[in-house]
């Protein structure tokens, strides 16, 4: 199978840009090393995110819409913050399907819309890239690294997009091939508690420390987790007995790529991942 | 958990809320596996089926007052529950908008506070400045001193940033807000 993701339009959004700069930097990074080249929509702007979601769809599906209509369609757009991906991608099912809506998101960019630009999920690029052979040189890299895959919600979808493809034990798969070791545990697709960190922390720290027990209790040595949100509530809302590294999925596909841990990356974490990571790298 | 009392019922709250969330809550058999399957159910003052049922029997002020509304985060877990394949995460979208929009008591403000402060700051940057967002925030809540802590370890961490990334066509992004009226 020949691997036709080669150059990618790139939307990062705002965690990926600012409290998840590891993740982003990991990731361009991991698909530098397989000559994947990424072009920023210019001048991007937040997706919506949860906020404009839960009290203003108007404003969700405008903000949604400039990104969409940001982005040339003769490339994916690559997106890899899940939010982000389940922002746009209902904007566009929303653009699709209803008419009326998309009339004045039309007049209003003064363009037609390209209803087939295609939203490139993270994950699809890395089973294309898994299936098209690009890790088979990678094998036993993660050196038995015990690893709790953590979806929180990204797997979770509204019953109208339901039908679209999940890619459910992708982070398992990937990790086995690269020689790491998945536990078995009941927590990888309960939510992190999203924007309740902030608002209802206690309610957040609750789910968080059950999350992060039942990690520690399965045997893991680290979470490995797709989503910036996540990332960020699990590591904030961590009580200090409860604490187990997370890494970003983008930070242990690099670590098994090059065979060491970038010290920028891991400096940015609250949970200090070094000891270990020193179980079997220089760090 | 408190018990349903049918006192004031609205006749035509459920076919409202039906066509503004593009949902048939009819399906709903009530059989709990979205209760069951959410995280936040046990903190909510109704399980979220519960609120399906008091929709049906048109007890709008207790759905609108409810604090379940507000503490769905929208994570869509219960949709993958759900065998009927009832949009819960619309239809609580749809319940918080019309809690705004006719002004009654939120159950829940710090909630609604935050989502505002993220909206503030993407109008003026174009995208989430978080540390700002933080600080207002707190300034609003009168909440000046939890998670001071985390606020240094995150800084001394570099996961905050001092300064916004910001979109530099400021004007699209006004006008982004009317076409957000034009739109909802
Ligand atoms: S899972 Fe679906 S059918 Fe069952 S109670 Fe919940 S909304 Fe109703
Ligand atoms: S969408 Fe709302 S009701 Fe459904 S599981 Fe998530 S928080 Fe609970």
């Amino acid at each position: 199978m020949t691997f036709s993701h080669k150059e990618l339009n790139y939307f990062p959004g705002c965690s990926l840009a600012t409290t998840a700069k590891e993740n982003n930097a990991s990731l361009k990074h991991f698909l530098e090393q397989f000559d994947i080249r990424l072009t920023e929509i210019p001048d991007w702007n937040c997706c919506g995110s949860s906020s404009t979601h839960s009290i203003d769809s108007g404003l969700a599906l405008a903000l949604a819409s400039r990104n969409l209509f940001l982005a040339p369609a003769d490339k994916p757009l690559l997106i890899a913050c899940p939010g982000c991906y389940l922002r746009l991608g209902d904007a566009k099912w929303t653009l699709n399907m209803n008419q009326a809506k998309r009339n004045k998101v039309e007049k209003h960019f003064g363009q037609p819309f390209q209803s087939d630009l295609q939203l490139l999920h993270f994950f699809e690029l890395l089973a294309d890239m898994s299936h098209s052979g690009l890790f088979k040189d990678l094998p036993g890299r993660l050196k038995g690294l015990k690893i709790a895959s953590y979806y929180g919600c990204m797997l979770a979808r509204p019953p109208r997009l339901n039908k679209m493809p999940n890619h459910y034990g992708l982070i398992e798969k990937t990790m086995t091939a690269l020689g790491g070791d998945p536990v078995q545990w009941g927590f990888s697709n309960t939510c992190c508690g999203t924007f309740l960190s902030v608002s209802r922390p206690l309610i957040a720290s609750n789910l968080v420390n059950r999350i992060m027990k039942a990690a520690i209790r399965s045997g893991a040595e680290c979470i490995v987790t797709a989503c910036a949100m996540c990332h960020l509530n699990l590591e904030i809302r961590c009580a200090p007995e409860n604490r187990i590294p997370v890494f970003h999925f983008s930070e242990i596909l690099s670590l098994a790529r090059d065979g060491k841990p970038s010290r920028e990356w891991l400096n940015r974490h609250l949970i200090d991942p070094a000891p270990v990571l020193k179980t079997r790298w220089q760090v | 958990m408190d018990t349903i009392t049918l006192t004031s019922v609205s006749d035509n709250f459920v076919q409202a809320v039906q066509e503004k969330s593009r949902s048939d809550l009819s399906r709903c058999w009530h059989c709990l596996c979205c209760s069951g399957g959410c995280p936040f159910a046990k903190d909510m003052d109704f399980f979220p089926n519960v609120i399906i049922r008091m929709v049906q029997m048109g007890l709008k002020e207790k759905v609108l007052t409810s604090s379940a509304i507000w503490l769905c985060v929208g994570c869509n877990t219960c949709s993958m529950e759900c065998p009927n394949a009832v949009d819960m995460a619309a239809m609580m979208d749809t319940l918080r908008r019309m809690a705004i929009e006719e002004k009654v008591t939120i159950a829940e403000p710090a909630v609604l506070s935050f989502h505002q402060k993220v909206i503030d700051s993407i109008s003026r940057y174009g995208r989430t400045h978080k540390l700002e967002i933080m600080m207002r925030y707190k300034l609003s809540e009168k909440d000046f001193f939890s998670d001071m802590d985390l606020g240094l370890r995150m800084l001394s961490r570099r996961k905050l940033d001092l300064m916004p990334s910001k979109v530099k066509n400021k004007q699209q992004i006004q006008a982004l807000f009317k076409l957000a009226e034009d739109l909802s």
